[in-house]
This record gives C-alpha cells, structure tokens and sequence, in this order.
C-alpha cells in the first residue's frame, strides 16, 4: 500500500529524511518497497494568471502573454502551447527558475520580442507525460504562490509491503502508528471531532448474520451538492496512493478507507427500498457489482440487502443497482464491521481484488466505525455540503461490543529470554508493550497485555515476544552459535546417492538438464498413449497442463530446442521424479533417471568418430553408469517393446531379474510427427530399484597365470547374446574368470539365417597354473554344450 | 706380426667405410667370427714355440680389442642415426585436440542445492525429502495457514481435481518429517516447487532448500548464527547481514534475511537496486502452533526454520541475470557450469 511522507506527518511528527524513514519502516517489518518523490527537483516556478493574450506578430503558433503573479505588475512571456487563453492560472517559471534536466530560464527573445520566463507544462516540470500545452492550474490557488507548495510537491510517496497479518497498517494512520511504536514507542490514538446532526432520518438495519457483522453503522446525509468537483488537494492525495478520483462522495469513502483503513460504502438513498439486511447469500443468488459484472452467490458468501435484494457483496465491494450516480442528492453512508473469517478468501473465488476485501480478510479494527463515519461526513460537507442525519450503530446482538475477540496474552519473562537467547531488562520490555498496547499489567513473572482492537495479529505470546523483538530491532539480538542436535544420519553403503548416479553419467559426457515437471498433454499422449496421467486444475498453459509419466517428454522438447539452436550434438541426463497413477488411480512419484543421446559417436574432432550414435553407444554409457552399483549386479537388456521406441531396438532393462527401465531408439514415425533431423536414443531407469549396491567382498587375486582360447560359434541370427553366454559361462566348471566378444559377422562362409560370435576365454584358476590339457577340457565341455543346447557349430 | 697391423688398419678404414648395420655386421664377421682373421690368428698360435705365445696372443687381443672399439663406435653412430630418424618420423602434432567423448556436466540448480548441502550435512543437519503432490494439510493447515487465510493469496497453488495440489514450498517435509522423527532435530528438505506464476523473475516450478532444528534451548540468537555461517560459507567471503521482520504463518517472529550486496558490497547497484542490500531467505522461530500439529509440546521444544530459493543463490553466486535460462537448458547455457 501507498502513503504519502506528509499524509503520514498528519498523525505524527517525523523528523528524518525519507530515506531514513524508508529504512525505519523496513526494520519494523513495514518493507518499503518504492520512494519515489511527488516531483522532481525544481525551483522559483510559481501560480500566475494569464491577464492578457494575443498573437505574436511574427509568428503563427506563438501568443504574446501578459502574466501576473501579484495582481499588479506584469511580465510578457511568449508561449506555444495552444490552450494558452485569458483568465487562466498558469505555473510561471519566472526568471532563474532552474526545471527538471537542468533547465535555466533566462531573458530571452523569441521571433523578436522579449520572454521575461516560460509558461510550463506538466511534462516540463516532471509531473507527467502530457505535453499538448501548459498546465492548467486550479482557479483556487493564490496568485504568486509557490507552486511546490501549492501543489504539496516536496510530498513523497513510499509504497509499503504489508504482510497478511497487518491488516492494522493498511492505512496512512495505521502505518504513522507502528512507526510511532517503533520510533519513539508511543501509542498513538485518533480522535475525530463528531458533526452534529441537522435531522432525525435513519435506516434501518436488521443483522441476521451475526457472527459474520458484529457491528454496522450508517448515516443518511440529505441535499448534497450535485455537480461539485472533489477538491484538488484530495483528488491529488488520492492519485499520490494510486486511486482514481469518481466523485465526491466516493473520493470521500476511499480517502477515509486510505486514512483510517476502514472501508466504506455510499448508498443512493431513493434506489434502497425499505430498510438494509445484513444475511449469507442464497443459493445461486445473482448480483451486478459495481464493475457491472454479475455474480453467482451462495451461502458462502455474506450480502447486504434491501427488500429486492442484495444491493453489496459484503466488505469486497458495492451493487450496482443502489449506486451512486452524478444526480445523487441523498445518500446513505456505511461503515460496517465485517469478520475476517467473513470475507477471507471470497475475493479471490470470484477473481476479485479489492482494497475493502484485501483489508476485511486482515482484520479492520472494529472501534473506527463512527469515527470514519464522522471523519467522511466532515469531508463531504466541506465539499458538498448537505444535511447529516445521526449516526446508527446496529449490533448484531446486545453483547456485540466493538472489541470482540481481543483478549489479553500473558508474555513469561523467562519465555522471553529462552526463544530470543537475550534477556531485555523488564523496563525495556515494559516500554517497548506500552508502545503497542495503552493495557499493560505487570505479572510476578512477566506481562498481561490486552491486544488492543487494530491488532489481530497479538493472540499467543509467541505473538508478543515478536512484537518485542520487532520493536527493538532484530538486529538487538547478537548471534550466539550453538551445536544443532547431533544424530548420526548414517546413509548405508547399499544407498546410491542421487549425486553419485549425476557424476556419473555427466563422466559419460552427459549434461544434467532439469525440466518442467508437467508436460504438453499431447506430446505425452503420442509418446504415451495407454498411460493415464494427472491433469492439473489450473495449469499455467496449455502445454504444461498434465504431469509426467516419464522425463522423456521434457528431454525431446529440450533436444528440439538445442537442435533448434544449431546445437547437432545433444546428450543430456535428468534425475526426478516421474507422476505414474496405478490402475486404481494411486499416485506413485518415482524417482528417475533418464537420458537422451543425440548425433555423432564422438565429438566432431580430426581422427573420424563422426558416424551417428547408435544403441550400443549408450548401452555402454548406462553400463558405464550402472558400475557405480558395484561389480556383482546382474543386469540383462531384453527384446520387448514399447510404444515410442523402434520395434527392434527397444530393450526392457532388468536387474536380477526385476524391470528396472527401458533404452531405445526413438520410433521412425515419432521422428518424423516430431520433425527431427536425427534419431535420439532414449533410456529411463528407476533410481530405487535400479541403484542399491550388493555388499561388496573382496576375491583374492590369483597370482597364476591365465589361458587364452578363441571360439567362432556360428548360431541362429536370433539368438540373444545372452543366452549364449550363459551356457558359456555354466559348461566352463569356475574356469573363467573373463569372457569377451570380439566379433558378430553375417555374410559369405556363414549359412543364412546364422551368425557367428567369436568368443575369447579367458581361463584362470587361483590355486594353480593351468595346462593345455585344462584349457582343452574347458573348450570341449563348452563346445559339447553349445552344440547341444544350441545347435551351434564350430568355425574354425 | 706386420700383417697384423696392417690387418688392424685395414679393419678401421672398413669399419669407417661401412653405410649401414649389415655392412657393418660383414665386417665384424671378417674380422671376429667364428673363421674371422683375427680368431685364426689366435688359433694359429698353437704354432709358435711356447715362449713366444703370451707376447704374441697379448698383441693379437690388443687388436682384437681396437676392432671391437671401433665397431662399438660405429654401432652406436648408427643406432643414434636411427633413433633420430625414428622420433623425426613420428613427430605428430601436439596442438591437434584429443580424441573421445567431451565433458558431461551438472546443472547449476544442482551445483548449488550441493554446495549448500554440503554446508549443512557439515554443520550437523540430515536430508529429508517429502511428495511433490501433497494434501491440503501438509502443505498448508499444519503449517498454520488454514483455507481462506490471506497468507494463501501468496502461494498461487496449482491443483488437482481431487484437491490434491503441487507443493508451493517445501515447508510441508518439515511436518512430515517432525511427525516421523521425536525431537530433538536437525535437518534439510531440498526439492522442486510449484507456484501458479511465470513471467521475467518467477518460472513455475522452481526449488528451494527448508531448514529445521528442534531442542529444548534452540533459540533466535542460534538462528542467526546458523545463517550467518551459512550465507559467508557459500558465498565465501565475510558479509554483514541484517534480519527484517516479515511474516510466515510458520514462524513467529519471522524474518527475511538480507545480506550485502555481493555485487557492490553494499555501495548500491542495478541488482541490489541501489539498497545495497540483497534479501535471500526467510527464517523464523517455528511456530508454536506448528509443533503442536506435529505432535511435539511447544512448552518443552522449541526451533527454528528457514527456507531460501536454489535458483536466487545460483544467480547471485554465479551472476545470472534471467531466470528462465535454468529451465531452457540451453547447452551453451549449462556448458558454462563444469
């Protein structure tokens, strides 16, 4: 919220400079987030009064002005601004004047005839951006006056973040009270002289809601001036804290709710019929608010209504129909107080933001009902004039008092010391409460405190303690380390950090990417057809709108863009979470690491690697980062297939025979509907149970030598590797200690529909140096069981 | 015993004269092979009379020893000519690039959330983690912000149709954690966020880092010296910083914590807006309310939180000036993060 330095002064003295007033504020927990001066720096520019006005004999768009800025001598200024006319108070600079950008006005001569100053325009004096012709100054202002002070120019606007618990500064007058608690720890309280009724007319006001509106004054005001304009000084203040001037009678309302912080409202007296009704909406009941848009109600919601309906949507804003209107001359007033727990939260389930509503669901302080009543109707009779009525409190019940919910607290000395790790001497303490409470008792062990009614905040003594550290200043409390509580956060060595995993593949010469957790639906949808995702309510578009069932969505957009940036070679790794929904509909958040390859093997360099990548790159990479797992894991790639992989090369990835992901190249018809100019490997692996170590255990080494035999086994084409290997590894009887494949060839020597693997044993025995005869045993049992289970024969 | 000495001087103008190792090789078997001239002369002195024998076989070593010298020498003239055209021959340009797969990388987001989990874990803290999809409770009753409060009005929450919704802050692991774990407590949350909002300064998922520590004396004083540590430890160097009341439903009192301007140490400037000043995290004594709802009696324990934003401490450490750049991920952009 906006204030103005000088509105601020009003209630309480200040006497350092702005800046140092911004920073006080801040402190106090009243950040301040702008100071912006009302104008810039300008001097010796003053009200003077067009007495004469002719044209320039030499020039077409110059007049000749005779100005007076004493109502006996006169200056002759040449002016170009077309609005320039007899009778109108204009701001002179006169001779001297210094203007914003260093503008020095001197005795000048235009086309021939002396210019004793220059008439100015609102863009010439910093004040805005209009620059049609010369400011037109309000007839009120005294001839000769300066116009810095005319205008109340050294004013400076400091625009306040007021926190949710603030409600009691989300006035001028609430924000001069916590500055005065912070500043010179006095409590300050606002009085408003009354104005004495000149009638007996009232309406009446029935409260059915009665825990939401504990009290509602109002007050009928007869014979208003139509037609009068709200007077500069309050349209300026009002523009100053970023409100529009209507009319009088809401100028009055807003400049009242900006001072006082009560919001108000303002009834066209002849539109109400019959009396006002405070209840909860009805069901589906509809009402045109002033914004002239129709809104659907329910009992959620609390109305004020006549007897055709509801004429406001309480504390968020006035209807439509019992407006008022540039012929109003009767009006009824409304200062109402309305319960938080009234109002919070309404605005917003109808996409509405208003001051009244932002200030409700804070908290306004229940005892400045009459004292705004008054202080508006002041206001508008010295503009308007007109004849007030008295001011009606209705109370929901007898009981209602003004200080509803506002208890004492009791705030333990002890408890003090013990949250802040500082002890404040019980006088400090005593000041610093005085300052925000005019009810402090002292207890043996500590304070009673009576939260005074602007407060809503001061519940618990928690709420206390904060207020005394607020009001001495944070920085009161001087650091003091301590140890946190130690317990052994031991990770055991089963456990694969996350980090560990990122090392890992970024060592394989992959970037970590982190994208969006939601996905475009339609991506998802041609990835992932047969797979339900969570959609969310209110996305922030379209195309982030659903949450991922795997990385790979936001990996290809990723890829896309970089290919999009001339980059050809892209490998990049995430690690998060993935939003999978089981067939009953529970969420299960997994957490994944996926990877995407693109381009050429190698980096484009000089000794060749340019071929594109293929599967078997990044079979080896994810190899390469599954290691970390330690050496005993059995991981198995198998055939299978998958939606958006290619047929062919899409591997199921197991790990002791549990699924643990996927590695595949990207389907031909997704490249092609994605319009890629390469084809991305793809792989995703369940981090938890993917990445968990087997204990580790040493093996002695052998210290004797090892035996190498070479076999070309030619089977049938669709053979898994594996398979082979298996029944290598059974016939071979603890021999083999490493078993390679050096070679896959089909083609002339081998019959169709057969390849042959060439295999290197790799024999050694721990206790002993193997012979020939050994190597010979091992490669015939090998041979014998190959043949056997595999049909396999022999090259030689 | 002339033709011995001639045979010496013959052997050295041979031994010269020889081009290559095989002429070289030729010579030496003349000479000293198994039917060499010098080894005949040695067999032949069977033939002198015993006396004679010592000076003579003397006289033929001493010229079988100047042969051999010679044929050293000239051996090992060639092997340096031969090693010389051996290193010429495979001189390769050393300025060319190596080969094989580039440098992979972290992100910065991540670089960052280590950094400052390392700081933690040092000082004595545990990770936790929580969902991402939390319940209505987690993420906001039991953090003291109950449906309608004005506080909700800062959070713009994504939601699911069942009214689940996305985390806006990483707040609720702090009760989940404090209902799984008795007091006392020290610990971290990392994590992604959500927040309904993107435009120059906010994306819509973004992360932060929560902080907690329960006893029965944790105390405010605690608290700034927790952060203060921290917030010199990752930016390394001495700072001042400066707590500001502010307001979390969480925390009472609450702070926002500011420290100079890394950028102009506090002299003013276009990313502290001229302040000199740069707020950073949030803070506060936990609230009493909060450890009631995770079970704990605020009479007996009591903490303090804090909460910042990875991706703000990325920029600030690293000078990134658009926020966007983090979710682009634009190579040109993590390439700069080794």
């Amino acid at each position: 919220m906006k204030v103005t330095r000088h509105w601020l002064q009003e209630f309480t003295p200040i006497e350092e400079g702005t800046p140092q007033l911004g920073q006080a504020l801040t402190m106090a927990g009243l950040e301040v987030e702008s100071i912006s001066p009302v104008a810039p720096p300008f001097t010796d520019v003053v009200v003077g009064l067009v007495v004469a006005c002719g044209a320039h004999p030499d020039a077409e768009k110059l007049s000749v002005c005779q100005i007076s800025t004493d109502g006996i001598n006169r200056l002759q200024i040449i002016c170009g601004a077309p609005n320039v006319r007899v009778g109108l108070k204009v701001a002179v600079a006169m001779l001297g004047a210094r203007l914003p950008n260093n503008v020095l006005i001197k005795r000048a001569k235009l086309r021939g005839l002396e210019s004793q100053g220059m008439l100015c325009s609102v863009r010439e004096l910093g004040l805005g951006a209009e620059h049609d012709g010369i400011m037109e100054l309000p007839f009120e202002l005294t001839l000769g006056a300066d116009l810095r002070m005319a205008l109340d120019l050294d004013d400076v606007v400091l625009e306040v973040n007021v926190t949710p618990n603030r409600g009691d500064c989300m006035s001028v007058f609430g924000v001069a009270r916590d500055y005065a608690a912070a500043q010179s720890r006095v409590y300050l309280t606002q009085r408003t002289t009354p104005v004495t009724p000149v009638h007996n007319e009232k309406i009446s006001v029935t409260i059915d809601a009665v825990s939401d509106c504990p009290v509602f004054a109002s007050r009928v005001i007869r014979n208003i001036g139509v037609g009068v304009p709200t007077p500069l000084w309050m349209r300026e203040r009002l523009r100053r804290v970023g409100i529009n001037s209507i009319s009088p009678v809401v100028d009055v309302t807003n400049y009242v709710m900006i001072e006082l912080g009560q919001p108000m409202h303002a009834y066209d007296r002849h539109a109400l019929q019959g009396g006002l009704v405070v209840r909860r909406a009805s069901a589906k009941e509809s009402l045109v608010l002033l914004d002239d848009q129709e809104y659907l109600l329910d009992p959620e919601f609390v109305v004020v209504a006549d007897d055709r309906g509801a004429v406001g949507l309480a504390g968020i804003m006035g209807g439509r129909r019992t407006a008022i209107s540039s012929a109003t001359h009767d009006i009824v007033l409304e200062a109402a107080h309305w319960v938080p727990d009234a109002i919070a939260g309404r605005a917003r389930r109808l996409g509405l933001f208003t001051d009244a509503g932002q200030r409700f669901e804070r908290g306004v302080d229940p005892s400045l009902l009459e004292q705004s009543i008054e202080r508006a109707t002041a206001l508008l009779l010295e503009i308007t004039g007109g004849e007030p009525g008295p001011v009606i409190l209705s109370r929901a019940t007898q009981n209602s008092t003004d200080e509803v919910g506002h208890l004492g607290v009791i705030l333990r000395r002890t408890r003090l010391a013990q949250m802040l790790g500082a002890s404040i001497p019980d006088s400090e303490v005593v000041a610093l409460l005085n300052a925000i409470s005019d009810q402090v008792v002292t207890l043996p062990e500590g304070w009673h405190v009576q939260s005074p009614p602007h407060r809503f905040d001061l519940r618990i003594e928690a709420d206390l303690i904060e207020e005394v550290l607020r009001l001495r200043g944070f920085d009161s409390v001087l650091e003091y380390p301590a140890a946190v509580p130690q317990s052994v956060g031991y990770a055991g060595e089963s456990q694969v950090a996350h980090e560990k995993i990122a090392n890992a593949a970024a060592s394989c010469g992959y970037r970590e990417a982190i994208t969006y957790s939601f996905v475009d639906p339609a991506l998802q949808m041609l990835l992932f057809p047969n797979v339900s995702s969570m959609a969310i309510k209110n996305p922030i578009a379209a195309d982030m709108s659903v949450m991922r069932v795997s990385l790979w969505p936001g990996l290809l957009h990723v890829v896309r863009e970089n290919l999009h940036r001339q980059q050809t070679r892209v490998r990049l790794f995430e690690i998060g979470k993935r939003f999978n929904l089981s067939n009953e509909g529970v969420l299960n958040e997994v957490e994944t690491f996926a990877g995407i390859a693109t381009g050429s093997r190698w980096p484009e360099q000089w000794s060749g690697g340019r071929e594109s990548l293929d599967y078997f790159d990044v079979k080896a990479d994810l190899m390469n980062v599954l290691s970390i797992t330690g050496p005993e894991i059995v991981i198995k790639f198998t055939q299978d297939l998958l939606h958006c992989l290619r047929p062919g090369r899409t591997a199921r990835i197991y790990r002791e025979n549990r699924p643990i992901g996927w590695l595949g190249e990207l389907h031909p018809a997704l490249v092609r509907k994605l319009d890629l100019a390469v084809v991305p490997l793809l792989f995703e692996l369940d981090i938890t149970s993917t990445f968990h170590c087997n204990e580790l255990k040493f093996n002695s080494i052998s210290k004797f030598p090892s035996i190498r035999r070479d076999l070309a086994v030619v089977v049938g084409e669709h053979l898994p590797l594996t398979e082979l290997l298996d029944n290598v590894t059974v016939s071979a009887a603890g021999l083999l200690s490493e078993l390679r494949v050096f070679d896959v060839y089909c083609g002339p020597g081998v019959d169709l529909g057969r390849k042959s693997i060439a295999l290197g044993l790799i024999l050694k025995d721990s206790s002993r140096t193997l012979t020939d005869v050994d190597a010979d045993a091992v490669v015939a049992a090998v041979i014998a069981r190959l043949r056997d289970k595999l049909s396999a024969t022999i090259r030689d | 015993m002339e033709s011995l000495s001639q045979l010496v001087a013959q052997a050295i103008i041979d031994i010269d004269a020889s081009l290559n190792m095989i002429a070289l090789d030729e010579v030496r078997v003349r000479l000293l092979g198994k039917k060499g001239l010098l080894t005949e002369q040695l067999k032949s002195l069977g033939t002198l009379p015993a006396g004679d024998r010592p000076a003579a076989g003397q006289k033929i070593n001493d010229a079988k020893l100047v042969v051999q010298v010679a044929l050293d020498k000239r051996r090992q003239e060639f092997e340096t000519a031969e090693l010389a055209r051996e290193l010429a021959a495979g001189a390769i340009d050393v300025s060319l690039p190596g080969r094989g797969q580039g440098p992979g990388s972290l992100h910065p987001v991540t670089r960052t959330r280590l950094r400052i989990e390392h700081i933690f874990v040092q000082a004595g803290f545990q990770i936790a983690s929580g969902p991402e999809v939390e319940d209505d409770f987690h993420n906001f009753e039991a953090l003291n912000i109950p449906k309608n409060h004005p506080a909700r009005a800062m959070h713009d929450t994504f939601y699911f149709p069942d009214g689940r919704l996305l985390r806006t802050h990483t707040s609720p692991v702090q009760i989940r954690a404090m209902r799984a774990t008795p007091p006392p407590m020290a610990f971290i949350a990392p994590g992604r966020v959500y927040r309904c909002d993107s435009d120059m300064t906010h994306t819509p998922m973004f992360h932060q880092i929560e902080g907690l520590v329960i006893g029965e004396q944790i105390n405010f004083a605690n608290l700034k010296s927790m952060l203060h540590t921290f917030v010199e430890h990752f930016f390394e160097q001495s700072l001042r910083m400066r707590l500001r009341p502010s307001y979390f439903p969480f925390t009472e009192p609450s702070a926002e914590v500011d420290i100079e301007c890394v950028f102009c140490h506090g002299k003013g400037c276009r990313v502290c807006k001229q302040t000199g000043w740069l707020e950073i995290l949030g803070c506060g004594m936990i609230h009493p309310h909060v450890l009631g709802a995770a079970g704990m009696d605020a009479e007996k324990w009591q903490g303090y939180a804090f909460g910042m934003g990875i991706e703000r401490l990325t920029m600030l450490r690293y000078g990134v000036d658009d926020l966007r750049l983090f979710y682009e991920n634009d190579l040109q952009f993590l390439k700069q993060f080794p």
